[in-house]
């Protein structure tokens, strides 16, 4: 639908104030501490406003004492969407950033796409927004036009204030939203030029930095009401388990848990319903878990039993070694491997992962005769009404999904079953319930990243040349997760890094090999980018080192002349994220200025302590380009250190740059997780791993001394921004490492094999 | 059974089982939701509070253990967020999520309160057991030399 539809005051009212029940519930604790706000800009506060005014689409308001409303239809995670996006809307509204305040979105189609997930927010939503300031700004021009009978064209917008030059005369915003009724919504608005920005690419300060830094900032798992439960549920070890026969007994003497309930089975396929399991409602979380503790369960384990990673790893490798489903293909690899000087051929593995963002699932939920509230870190919310709505059996317009602040997402997030999981029990209860997940919960029935498998040939002529370059991919997909029939990587997860190689090599073949799922698949922050991107960017430097070559000079060969590539020209399905090369293509001079641009930040070339090592790599993903230099070197017990990283992005145009920049360090931080540590296992069917002690993350000791960002200034309509720093990560250290020790590491985690 | 407790200057009676873990007495029965919970064994340091100034990890720390004292939380270090290490926080942009911060902060505070210059090893040793997943620690190293300087002219003047 449409976000940019007039609404009457009337429908305004009628439209949101379908969630005035909820608004009766507003979160207790953050309420209760909320002071005087030192910003105009509160935190938690939804949509609807206070009061109705001029409301020229579903984004802004416009009150008569001239504040701007402007809603937040995206979830807020880290990325800093709740400053950029109304940076983009006041901007083009001219209004004054001291007179706007933000207001959270429910759940609702009104809105358009809310999922926030796929680095979306900015690259599909840009024109969206501007359009929705625009629109307004044009209005209010037309209205003060009318009143003083000049023509529109002579009056123009300054600082929240239409003004007539030549009459001196000037409206504010709010006087001027008694005089828009039956001004029509503009079909194409007039975008501001570039010079004329006054937000948009400003580095402004976190709208939630006060709440941030003072407790206030109120999470899913802050969330509140009188009278509810803390619920904490048991679930079967092994994805698809159900429970054969349960004791409650001694959990209901755990003093303060007041029930004990089963819920129902899993779903096959899992979609985003809750898994099913033994629940332990309470009056706190502690006693909720002790009652959890003093369960005596039974399983049926199911068809997902005897899952196990070390095996699994042996066939999933196996899988990539054969010939698989053709992807993309240019010239002959056979022929050429018949006239190749050298041939080289590498396997490269990767482990399951856990999102892992530091506040795990958590939802508050009530259930009443208008229905279900429910308050949930949601990256979703859209889908969290409708996995609501099918688990309670209600019509979907009857779930009110609330969107509180996201303590992480990472793709863990957008998957609602949390929410769907506090629906149920505040039904089942007649109470609200909140449903907190452990970290152990987190990391072992979560939706995990892919294990993969990557086998790659390469064949060499006499100059060092790459004549041909063959690509096998094989991991279970996400679509499992949707279709049990799903046997191995669909077309949209190859386009995630696989597809879109932008090598000028004359012979290429591109293949997806089967794998079978046996947990939830789920995304992780980047996708398939991470293991592409580990694949492909190791490789390339084990074939410049294996041409006596350095290793960027021979990623700039490799780029080829300048040019775009559509890997439609060699037969392959592939979707650029959504979006038309036209406007976001793959441009391999852009490619190779952000390769250039990195190399000449981090000195490469220069000469290193002993024992130290450079690595490079490059990749693109979600519509923006990432380089990364690494300096990697041994610890003083030799195991693998990383002293310092360089990147240069190429977003296109950015609206906050410090908001890159931190995407981009966060970035560095996140790939260095997933290299050096990140590994879930599974032994009998169940995740071994329970806690940061066997899933260790990036701590401050092992942060680099710098993370020193470049963002390319391009004249490019605007790209991903909060993944496409994590893929380049891997390689850059793998191959860094390589550089410093000699010793080639094909397998993530890296840290693994040298006691990161 | 109650526990009779300060926080943040004001004296409590919390009626909890004293084996509870202050982390979420504070939560969920003081109504204080600014100490997170991430992992519940001492291993992330989203929980970290002050007892008697010095820091604890709330999550592994019985409610009992803090009878009689002093419990700091973050929404009892300054009423205004005017506390000058939360004045660099957001002078530097450091929160992204946000979530892990409170116990960031609350680790930083202790460590100036002991050590008011600290040099990167300081903070590396004093702030590794608080995990950010969403990766500011070069913002937060930053932000901790920042507040230093900060605390040091306001100290002096």
């Amino acid at each position: 639908m449409n976000g940019l539809v007039r609404l009457s005051r009337r429908e305004f009212l009628r439209q949101t104030g379908r969630a005035g029940g909820g608004l009766a519930f507003a979160l207790v604790a953050a309420s209760a501490l909320r002071p005087a706000p030192a910003l105009a800009i509160a935190v938690s506060r939804e949509a609807p406003g206070g009061t109705a005014g001029f409301a020229p689409n579903v984004y802004v308001n416009i009150r008569t004492d001239g504040v701007v409303e402007i809603v937040c239809h995206r979830s807020e995670m880290g990325q800093g969407i709740r400053t950029c996006l109304p940076q983009i809307i006041a901007d083009e509204l001219d209004a004054d950033w001291d007179r706007i305040e933000l207001l959270q979105a429910l759940g609702d189609e009104k809105y358009g796409d809310q999922n926030t997930d796929g680095s979306t927010s900015i690259r599909r939503h840009f024109d969206l927004l501007r359009g929705a300031g625009a629109a307004a700004r044009e209005m209010l021009v037309t209205a003060a036009a009318a009143s003083w009978g000049v023509p529109a064209a002579e009056c123009v917008t300054r600082n929240h204030s239409v003004h007539h030059e030549d009459s001196g005369r000037k409206l504010g915003y709010g006087e001027l939203v008694a005089l828009t009724e039956g001004i029509p919504v503009p079909d194409k608005p007039a975008f501001k030029s570039k010079a004329d920005y006054r937000y948009i690419g400003r580095s402004l300060d976190t709208i939630d930095g006060f709440d941030m830094s003072t407790g206030r900032a109120a999470y899913g798992i802050d969330a509140a009401l009188p009278g509810m439960l803390h619920a904490s549920i048991e679930r079967c070890p092994v994805h698809g388990g159900r429970v054969r026969r349960f004791d409650a007994a001694a959990a209901r003497k755990v003093a303060g848990v007041v029930d004990v309930i089963e819920m129902p089975a899993p779903t096959s396929p899992p979609l985003f319903n809750p898994l099913g399991g033994i629940a332990v409602l309470a009056t706190n979380t502690w006693s909720a878990q002790r009652g959890r503790a003093a369960l005596d369960i039974e399983w049926e384990p199911g068809a997902n039993a005897a899952y196990d990673s070390e095996k699994y790893r042996e066939e999933l490798l196996a899988s990539a070694r054969k010939e698989g489903r053709l992807v993309r293909q240019r010239g002959n690899v056979a022929v050429a491997r018949d006239a190749a000087a050298r041939t080289h051929v590498a396997d490269y593995y990767a482990p399951h992962l856990a999102q892992a963002p530091m506040e795990p699932p958590a939802a508050l939920a009530r259930f009443g005769e208008d229905g279900c509230d429910v308050w949930s870190c949601t990256q979703n919310p859209q889908a969290t009404q409708d996995t609501v709505a099918g688990v309670l059996g209600i019509d979907k317009s009857r779930v009110r999904a609330h969107v509180t602040l996201l303590g992480g997402g990472f793709g863990r997030k957008s998957k609602p079953d949390f929410g769907a999981e506090a629906a149920w029990l505040a039904r089942e209860t007649g109470k609200p319930v909140k449903v907190t997940w452990t970290r152990e919960d987190d990391l072992r029935h979560g939706y995990f990243h892919s294990v993969s498998a990557q086998h790659l040939e390469a064949t060499l002529d006499a100059d060092g040349r790459v004549t041909s370059w063959l690509h096998r991919s094989a991991f279970p997909s996400i679509g499992s997760t949707f279709d049990t029939t799903v046997g191995g990587p669909s077309n949209d997860e190859l386009g995630l890094g696989l597809t879109d190689i932008p090598f000028a090599i004359p012979n290429l073949r591109l293949e997806a090999c089967d794998a079978a799922a046996h947990v939830r698949i789920g995304w992780l922050r980047s996708v398939c980018n991470v293991y592409h991107a580990f694949a492909i960017g190791s490789f390339a430097d084990e074939l410049a080192h294996l041409a006596g070559k350095d290793p960027h000079t021979f990623l700039r060969e490799l780029m080829g002349p300048a040019r775009r590539i559509d890997p439609a020209e060699d037969a392959a399905t592939y979707d650029n994220y959504g979006q038309p090369l036209a406007t976001h293509p793959i441009d391999t001079a852009r490619i190779t200025a952000v390769l250039d641009r990195v190399a000449d930040m981090a000195g490469w070339g220069r000469v290193l302590p002993e024992g130290r090592g450079l690595g490079i790599a490059v990749h693109r993903s979600f519509l923006a380009t990432v380089a990364t230099v690494a300096e990697v070197g041994r610890d003083k017990d030799g195991g693998l250190k990383v002293h310092e990283l360089w990147t240069a992005i190429d977003a296109g145009q950015v609206i906050n740059p410090d908001r890159v920049v931190a995407q981009m360090e966060g970035a560095g931080i996140f790939g260095m997780s997933l290299a050096l540590h990140g590994e879930l296992t599974a032994r009998d069917g169940g995740i071994v791993q329970g806690n940061f002690d066997t899933y260790p993350v990036v701590r401050m000791s092992e942060a680099p001394s710098a993370i020193h960002v470049h963002i390319m200034e391009v004249d490019a309509p605007p790209g991903g921004v909060g993944e496409p720093g994590v893929p380049p990560v891997a390689p850059a250290i793998a191959n860094a490492w390589f550089a410093a020790t000699g010793e080639r590491l094909r397998e993530m985690p890296l840290g693994k094999a040298r006691g990161a | 059974m109650a526990v009779e407790l300060t926080i943040n200057g004001e004296g409590r009676s919390l009626d909890v089982d004293p084996q509870m873990p202050l982390l979420w007495a504070l939560r969920d029965v003081a109504g204080l939701t600014g100490t997170k919970y991430g992992c519940g064994k001492a291993l992330c340091g989203a929980c970290v509070v002050h007892v008697d100034g010095e820091p604890v990890r709330a999550c592994a720390f019985p409610v009992s253990a803090a009878a009689g004292r002093d419990v700091t939380t973050i929404e009892g270090l300054s009423a205004d967020g005017s506390h000058p290490v939360q004045k660099a926080w957001r002078a530097l942009n450091v929160p992204q999520c946000g979530y892990c911060q409170s116990g960031q902060i609350m680790s930083a505070v202790a460590l100036l309160a002991r050590n008011p210059k600290p040099t990167d090893a300081d903070i590396d040793t004093a702030m590794s057991g608080n995990i950010c997943r969403c990766g500011t620690y070069t913002r937060i190293r930053a932000a901790i030399h920042e507040a230093a300087v900060q605390k040091s002219a306001g100290d002096a003047s």
